[in-house]
């Protein structure tokens, strides 16, 4: 048999409903490949049993000719979504040996659709990183290394376990979460596709919350049919989320094919950045001469607020974490440090729990909302924001369908290679991503290509709120001129 | 801005982080740089604009006031680190 590994989440729904193989034999495949890539340090906690079991239903439904459209397909599932009975920590040792006693609404959705779950994957502790390098649990290898090198690079971040697993073939699909470019940059630095929806577009409830009003689950997938496909399970209204928005999600797949001609396309200067490599502004071109050729039309737009994105979410998103990780206080779920009085009770429970980037992140929020510093950070971040999304609505309002941009501005790059001395440098990884969920936009990244060294590179579609399948159709052209890229196994 | 030693040791009590002695000038240093990257906010003109409080158009729904959960004491401290019944256990807090 082919190996059952390097299918398509597509190709994989064909041959268990003509019953070439089954779950089960599709399942223990990626266990397999599981198992022998644990130096890539992907999944924090393997769940064969309960994959093995699910495949056994998922079987048994598609024999009865009553198979759900995710039915029999193994994924993995990021650390940050809660899972019943099995252990959740969002790669944080605050919440130690948390194990929830419900499902989160995305991963009961797959579920509901007969998907299998794998295991958990690896993420940045409590989604903050873009390098996968501040979980508790160590970080996670990249499949992909330059050409005529052994040095192991990061997947990106803060989804870089689901980035990872994907790109090395280990589950045909993972859940993520994005909240300032957490999807999409592990994305472009993997080869896969990742889309972050809508604000509103996927429940929240059950995903340990960092940035609530930025948070959105999107999945990373190895092809855009992939994305589309496993994105029509995980959205929905939820009515314990009362951000979710109730209107009905469409069959995102249906979109993929559908001609692009007379889109127009908007490429914003302020995303030609002054010493932007050379290979960045290629791919880019290479990009919209792709949708041009697929008979778009491209137009210069400005996005005149862009610069001030990243800073003004360096406001806000702290400013909400150190919020919602209040609760974390050694006294209702995960670890505690014993003291003598409840106030060191919460002060060495959390020292001891937060990394440092968690620790650093929830007191800058601490500050930037304290009493006398509200207005000057908080406040002024918050208007900001407003001028940001109304460039893009402005830009929208003229007739612009979607807007191309690369996703990250530079290929992956080493473990502990940035961010050690200024916490600033990594943070500007998220510099073309960060601007989307500001204004709550959907966004996707696409593989594109590769730089001089080997390593993938991917590109940013932006859409108007609610229209992902403007950006399936466009993220379709770009896959079939720039082909899928796979890495070659080392580990 | 920037935060001195004494800011740092005040940001965390409020932060409920304990923060060792040695680790002051490595935090001081890190969050005046955040709040140095964060400045060049201040060269924007918010004159008259209004501070985003919900990023997509929508009224929040309001939920039905009715009780639809609950009965479930056994859940809500089974992951707690001390209990007694359907209690936490915390240190003494009232003498």
């Amino acid at each position: 048999m082919t190996d059952l590994t390097s299918l398509t989440l597509a190709e994989a729904r064909k041959g268990l409903a003509a019953k070439t193989f089954t779950s089960l034999e599709l399942t223990d495949a990626h266990l397999s490949a599981i198992e022998a890539a644990r130096v890539l340090n992907a999944f924090v906690m393997e769940t064969p049993e309960q994959a093995r079991a699910m495949a056994r239903e998922a079987d048994g439904k598609i024999a009865k000719g009553d198979a759900g459209p995710l039915a029999g397909i193994p994924l993995g599932i990021k650390d940050l979504f809660a899972t019943k009975g099995v252990r959740t920590t969002a790669c944080s040792k605050i919440l130690d040996n948390f194990v929830p006693t419900y499902e989160s609404t995305v991963t009961s959705q797959l579920w509901r659709d007969g998907a299998v779950m794998l295991g958990k994957l690896n993420n940045d502790e409590f989604a903050m990183g873009s390098a996968n390098e501040t979980s508790c649990f160590g970080p996670v290898g990249n499949p992909w290394r330059r050409e005529g090198s052994n040095t192991t690079l990061v997947p990106g971040g803060s989804s870089g376990g689901s980035a990872s697993a994907v790109a090395a073939l280990l589950c045909m699909g993972a859940t993520a979460t994005d909240t300032g470019g957490s999807i999409r940059q592990p994305a472009a630095f993997t080869a896969t596709v990742g889309i972050k929806p809508t604000y509103g577009r996927c429940s929240r409830w059950g995903i340990v919350a960092f940035a609530s009003s930025l948070d959105q689950a999107g999945p990373i997938a190895r092809s855009v049919r992939d994305a589309a496909m496993l994105l029509r399970s995980m959205a929905g209204h939820d009515p314990k989320d009362t951000t979710s928005v109730d209107i009905p999600v469409p069959d995102y797949e249906a979109a993929i094919g559908k001609s692009v001609k007379g889109m127009k396309i908007g490429i914003p200067r302020e995303y030609r950045l002054d010493g932007m490599p050379a290979e960045i502004e290629k791919l880019w071109e290479a990009g919209a001469a792709w949708l041009k050729a697929a008979g778009a039309e491209l137009v210069e737009v400005s996005l005149p607020h862009t610069k001030y994105a990243l800073p003004a979410y360096y406001i806000v998103a702290p400013a909400e974490a150190s919020s919602n990780l209040a609760r974390y206080d050694g006294v209702r779920y995960g670890l505690r440090e014993q003291a003598k009085n409840i106030i060191e009770l919460y002060e060495n429970t959390r020292a001891e729990g937060f990394g440092a980037e968690v620790r650093r992140r929830v007191m800058i929020g601490t500050y930037v909302l304290s009493a006398g510093y509200y207005d000057a950070y908080y406040l002024r971040a918050q208007k900001v924001r407003t001028l940001i999304k109304k460039d893009f609505e402005d830009c929208f309002a003229r007739g612009v369908d979607a807007i191309l941009t690369p996703a990250t501005p530079s290929a992956a790059f080493g473990i502990g290679e940035k961010g050690g001395a200024d916490p600033v440098e990594m943070y500007l990884n998220d510099i073309f991503t960060v601007t989307v969920n500001m204004a709550g936009l959907p966004g996707i990244a696409v593989p594109a290509g590769k730089d001089s060294q080997g390593l993938p590179l991917g590109l940013q579609l932006i859409g108007r709120a609610f229209e992902e399948e403007t950006l399936f159709s466009l993220g379709e052209v770009i896959e079939q001129a720039a082909g899928r890229f796979t890495p070659a196994r080392w580990w | 801005m920037s935060v001195d030693a004494t800011t740092v040791r005040r940001i965390a009590h409020l932060a409920r982080i304990a923060v060792s002695e040695d680790e002051v000038p490595h935090l001081q240093g890190e969050l005046n740089a955040m709040l140095a990257f964060v400045e060049q906010l201040s060269e924007v003109n918010v004159e008259g604009v209004e501070p985003m409080t919900s990023v997509t158009p929508m009224q929040m729904k309001k939920r039905q006031d009715v009780v639809n959960d609950g009965e479930i004491a056994d859940d809500i401290v089974a992951n707690a680190p001390a209990t007694e019944g359907h209690f936490f256990l915390v240190p003494k807090v009232v003498e």
